[in-house]
């Protein structure tokens, strides 16, 4: 907290002023720099503005975003002087959702509804000039520097998202005041172009136009729903899906608007609503933050609509652990033929993404960082390889075309939560590519996008990780590893090139022995190592001083979501005292939450149970599936609860496991203008 | 005498090879071993007790030697010792018996036997007490001085002479007899103690129990199979328990019982231990002070059990109960296997040259045998006499063995 208020006053000390000092004395500093920067709007409530956001958390107002916003308010002046007499007919659009005030209706309906009223008083304020009406004010210079508490940046960008749609019709103003909201959100360049936009849509307010944007509106709207109704069979929750729902609200309160119309509304209505707007907005962010229910699969009937939809034929395995019915387990390598003879028949499929989910299949590729990376390779080369269909949109045909890449992939091996950040993050970009791009341009943007999630996201957030981790490695350390993390064998290597003196203790444990081919890297690389397996780890727990630990996910609540063995090996450490510290790039944190490893997870392939390597006499378990009493269970992934976690490290640096959520929120809010 | 030193260095042999392994079997062994060993102990006239404990501690001390981590040999060496000394004390007390009655029947030395039966009587009851009533701060205070309780030889007469030998001659044969007839006892004792345990699986296990375990025990088979047998239907998940993959045969033999089973790996046992009602395991030896060597890989259940709230039940017969308290026993009472259980020979073989890098390879593979799981994370000890809490277990232990035999070693004098 304190870290992130010293900045601040560093930073803007205009809010920091206004909001410690009491509203009599305020006035006179506050009034000389709002006049400097903001001439439109009046100044003297200038402290009740930012005392609401405050009052709904202190942290919603980070600094960088006024100053931003204060250059673009300068910015977007011409704009609103262009704007302010407002057609009759935007009033009423404006003033039906404070009419028909319904709180839900107005926070599903969102800003679109908002911004314009908004702008209406700052019209009518210009006017009328109501002086007392501090939230007013509020509005006038929070219309463009838009002082709404920072968190709505998700709600915002699912709705330019879901807008994004709208924004191929270029006269939808709606659209654009939404995007005039998320500018605070976007970065300068980002922004130009909006304002841009926003420019174009305020100076055509044209009835014939809002109505076609309407229909347009609506139209979107539909389809999206489809597309989300489709979408629903796949685990993952994505941006698409996500904005649709905000986008299907908007169009039927856009429709519904203009009937109900009261000329000119009284200010003080609008202020209220307008307020509650204000007050209410974090918890629809929230709202927006719960992800998506994954898919059971012991919902036959969503199963059997998926089944029609696969490309994958997969057959059921027999002999199912009765706790596990809501998790996919097919029959292993049945699959794998069959696809590949299917290879050039997939038509759908860019033969790069074919590849990738067959590596899957197979197992070639495995670990978190390397099928992400794997993944947006193939994405990356599909991009480039594609073609906007005539008459179709590049946003939507491209966001199609990766959602059924995605599902492709799901079939082959369900996502990581690494990868499901990642294609949200692809369609983020997708969906907010400006218009204006042709497609080649747009492409090459898409493309250096992915690089540049690569090699920040991943390639560089390993690199600060590891020179965070190796400061907590010192001469004499007898440092423990469970299985293999591309992250801490990199924290080893450049600990043994820096000269430190340690010992590695490889954990390792059936059916994958990842840890043996960590094991032959770091022994080849001249480290001094101990292996041995999962159930030996009260032994040689004794002589360990720290716990380096890889994760596939860092849930919000703490738990790490991890290699299946890995909460034991924590246990294990937490019962003897050794720190444990989990290196986890940020990217796959995820603001899901678990308290089991039941609930979700990943089945592997049961026969590689039944089979030892180099056991040969070890056959008990032959033919296990001819038997009904008895079922192999192999979990992939487990859940280590927060309380074994000493030490998080991430690419922003090392957290206690409680910091998580703020990484998570804080991670997806920039997450939307890399 | 020489046939049963090559059955001893035989056995010696073979624990140190590693050829009997497992509790049940070496125990057996250890006392079909010391029986043999007693029936072919030449009985001296005097303190032929003594002989025979000298006798079965000099064996006992090689077994024990031969593997000290195989807590079972030893054991059965102070179990066998224990009921040497028993068996001594009731003879001594019937002896008594009969010489006290033959003195009363024979007057003609009246005031040579004048106090005599006085205090033989006072041997008898310390005798009969310490023998019939369990060890006590009572006894401990009314204990009479050792002088008094050993029985001196009668040393009057020719004649009474004469007859104390031919009772003592029955009386040493019928030393050995009840002793290997203890023995014979003990054995039996070994082998049904599965049977006495799991007569109690269903007071434990009740309908619809999922119940967890981690590689293989045959007290917990049948103690499973026991519940089984009373239609009680329950789900167990077996962990494979690496690196000897026991828990894939439990899981046949469960299966074929027609238990729900399902097998696990050992790194799923804190994923699946929410969803577990009761840990059921085995054990190697359970220690004094109520802590359990256990296959490796039980301490990692036992906390994750503890960590769950999940009651973790230990099953082991009798003859696992070891009267030493442990120091350190997760590294003094193990065993380290051969690395070539969990990496293939070929592989890493160079990086496990003690020639290279100057004689510390780069390379260590450790796979112990053992585990200690410390007695706060039992919740209950299944023996063959009963239930018991783990703070229990060091009374258990004071009625199968005497506190002379903690160390067994051969007097310096012998």
């Amino acid at each position: 907290m304190d870290l992130r208020r010293a900045p601040r006053t560093v930073i803007d000390p205009k809010v920091r002023q206004v909001g410690f000092v009491t509203p009599g004395a305020a006035p006179p500093p506050a009034r000389s720099h709002s006049v400097a920067t903001d001439a439109c709007s009046t100044s003297p409530p200038a402290p009740d503005l930012s005392l609401p956001g405050s009052s709904i958390s202190p942290v919603m107002i980070p600094p960088p975003r006024h100053a931003s916003a204060d250059g673009l308010s300068s910015l977007t002046r011409p704009a609103a002087a262009v704007h302010v007499p407002a057609s009759p007919l935007r009033h009423d659009t404006v003033q039906i959702p404070i009419g028909s005030y319904n709180p839900s209706e107005i926070l599903l309906g969102s800003s679109p509804m908002i911004s314009p009223s908004s702008r209406l008083d700052a019209g009518s304020e210009f006017s009328d000039e109501v002086p007392t009406s501090a939230w007013l004010s509020r509005r006038g210079s929070g219309k463009f520097a838009s002082s709404f508490p920072a968190s709505s940046g998700e709600m915002m960008a699912m709705k330019t998202t879901g807008g994004g749609g709208g924004g191929n019709t270029p006269k939808s103003s709606l659209t654009t005041a939404s995007v005039v909201k998320t500018l605070p959100g976007v970065s300068e360049k980002d922004g130009g172009a909006l304002i841009e936009m926003q420019n174009e849509g305020t100076s055509k307010p044209q009835k014939q136009k809002t109505s076609k944007a309407e229909r347009r509106a609506i139209q979107e709207a539909q389809r999206a729903a489809k597309a989300a109704a489709k979408e629903a069979g796949g685990v993952k929750p994505s941006a698409s899906s996500g904005g649709a729902i905000p986008a299907l609200k908007q169009g039927k309160v856009v429709k519904h608007s203009p009937q109900k119309k009261d000329g000119p509304q009284v200010t003080a209505p609008v202020t209220t609503s307008e307020k509650k707007v204000v007050d209410r907005l974090p918890e629809k962010d929230r709202k927006k933050d719960v992800p998506h229910p994954r898919m059971q699969f012991d919902d036959k009937h969503r199963v059997e609509k998926a089944k029609r939809r696969a490309v994958v034929n997969q057959s059921e395995a027999r002999n199912r652990v009765e706790l596990f019915r809501h998790l996919p387990q097919y029959i292993h390598g049945t699959q794998l033929p069959d696809l590949e003879s299917k290879f050039f028949q997939l038509d759908p499929m860019h033969p790069s993404v074919c590849k990738v989910g067959l590596q899957y299949l197979s197992g070639d590729i495995s670990g978190g960082n390397a099928r992400c990376i794997a993944m947006l390779l193939a994405f990356k080369e599909a991009i480039g390889d594609y073609t906007t269909p005539p008459e179709k949109a590049l946003v939507r045909d491209l966001t199609a075309k990766i959602s059924s890449y995605v599902s492709f992939l799901i079939e082959c091996r369900p996502l990581s939560i690494s990868m499901g950040n990642a294609i949200r993050f692809l369609k983020n970009r997708i969906a907010k590519l400006p218009h204006t791009l042709s497609e080649s341009e747009a492409k090459s943007s898409l493309q250096s996008d992915i690089d540049r999630f690569i090699n920040e996201k991943i390639v560089i957030a390993d690199k600060v990780i590891v020179r965070h981790a190796v400061t907590k490695i010192r001469d004499g350390d007898v440092l423990l590893t469970y299985g293999s993390s591309s992250v801490v064998e990199m924290i080893f290597l450049y600990a043994h090139e820096l000269g430190k003196h340690f010992r590695v203790v490889v954990v390792d444990s059936r059916p994958n022995l990842e840890g043996q081919a960590l094991l032959r890297r770091l022994v080849a690389k001249g480290l001094n190592c101990t292996y041995t397996h999962i159930n030996a780890i009260s032994y040689i727990m004794h002589e360990v001083t720290r716990v380096f630990l890889g994760a596939s996910s860092v849930l919000s609540n703490g738990t790490v979501y991890s290699r299946v063995g890995t909460a034991c090996v924590a246990m294990a450490a937490h019962a003897f005292q050794v720190p444990v510290l989990i290196c986890c790039e940020a990217y796959k944190f995820h603001e899901r939450v678990q308290l089991d490893s039941i609930c979700s997870n990943e089945l592997g392939d049961p026969d590689v149970i039944s089979m030892v390597p180099g056991r040969k006499y070890l056959n008990h378990l032959d033919n296990w599936a001819d038997n009904e009493n008895l079922q192999l269970l192999n979990l992939t992934y487990d859940a280590t609860p927060s309380d074994y976690v000493s030490m998080i490290i991430t690419d922003y640096g090392m957290l206690p496991p409680t910091s998580v959520p703020v990484i998570v929120r804080e991670y997806r809010r920039e997450h939307l203008w890399i | 005498m020489p046939d049963v030193q090559a059955l001893v260095n035989d056995f010696v042999l073979k624990l140190k090879r590693r050829k009997i392994e497992g509790s049940h079997a070496s125990a057996q062994h250890t006392a079909e071993l010391l029986r043999s060993v007693i029936s072919h102990q030449r009985m001296p006239y005097t303190n032929q007790a003594g002989a025979l404990i000298d006798a079965v501690k000099a064996v006992g001390e090689q077994l024990i030697a031969a593997n000290p981590v195989e807590l079972a040999v030893g054991n059965i060496v102070r179990r066998v010792l224990h009921i040497i000394r028993e068996e001594d004390l009731s003879s001594t007390a019937t002896a008594i018996e009969g010489l006290g009655l033959s003195a009363g029947s024979d007057d003609d030395d009246e005031g040579q036997h004048e106090d005599r039966p006085a205090l033989s009587a006072a041997a008898l009851a310390a005798a009969a007490r310490s023998t019939l009533r369990a060890p006590s701060l009572q006894t401990l205070l009314e204990d009479i001085p050792d002088s008094a309780a050993a029985p001196q030889p009668p040393s009057s007469g020719g004649d009474s002479e004469g007859k104390s030998k031919s009772d003592k001659n029955i009386r040493s044969r019928k030393l050995k007899h009840d002793v290997i007839e203890a023995i014979n006892e003990l054995i039996q004792d070994i082998d049904t103690c599965h049977e006495q345990i799991s007569e109690q699986a269903v007071e434990h296990i009740h309908q619809n129990e999922v119940i967890l375990t981690l590689g293989r025990s045959r007290t917990v088979k049948e103690f499973l199979c026991a519940a089984k047998e009373k239609n009680r239907s329950f789900r167990v998940f077996v962990a494979e328990g690496a690196p000897r993959y026991q828990g894939h045969v439990l899981a046949k033999e469960l299966v074929s019982k027609g238990i729900q089973t399902t097998v696990i790996t050992d790194s799923a046992v804190f994923a699946m231990i929410s969803r577990v009602n009761m840990v059921i395991v085995g054990a190697h030896a359970i220690m004094a002070n109520g802590g359990v060597i256990a296959p490796v890989g039980i301490n990692m259940v036992a906390l994750a059990a503890q960590r769950h709230a999940v009651p973790f039940v230990v099953v082991a017969g009798s003859h696992k109960l070891c009267p030493l308290y442990p120091h350190n026993p997760e590294v003094l009472l193990n065993d380290l296997k051969c690395p070539s259980d969990l990496l293939d020979f070929g592989e890493f073989s160079d990086c496990m040259d003690f020639g290279s890098h100057g004689g510390s390879p780069l390379l260590h593979v450790v796979n112990p045998a053992f585990d200690y799981v410390p007695p706060k994370l039992v919740s209950l000890f299944i023996t063959d006499t009963g239930g018991h809490n783990p703070s229990y277990m060091y009374r258990l232990i004071a009625d199968y063995y005497s506190a002379d035999d903690l160390v067994v070693k051969r007097r310096s004098t012998s």
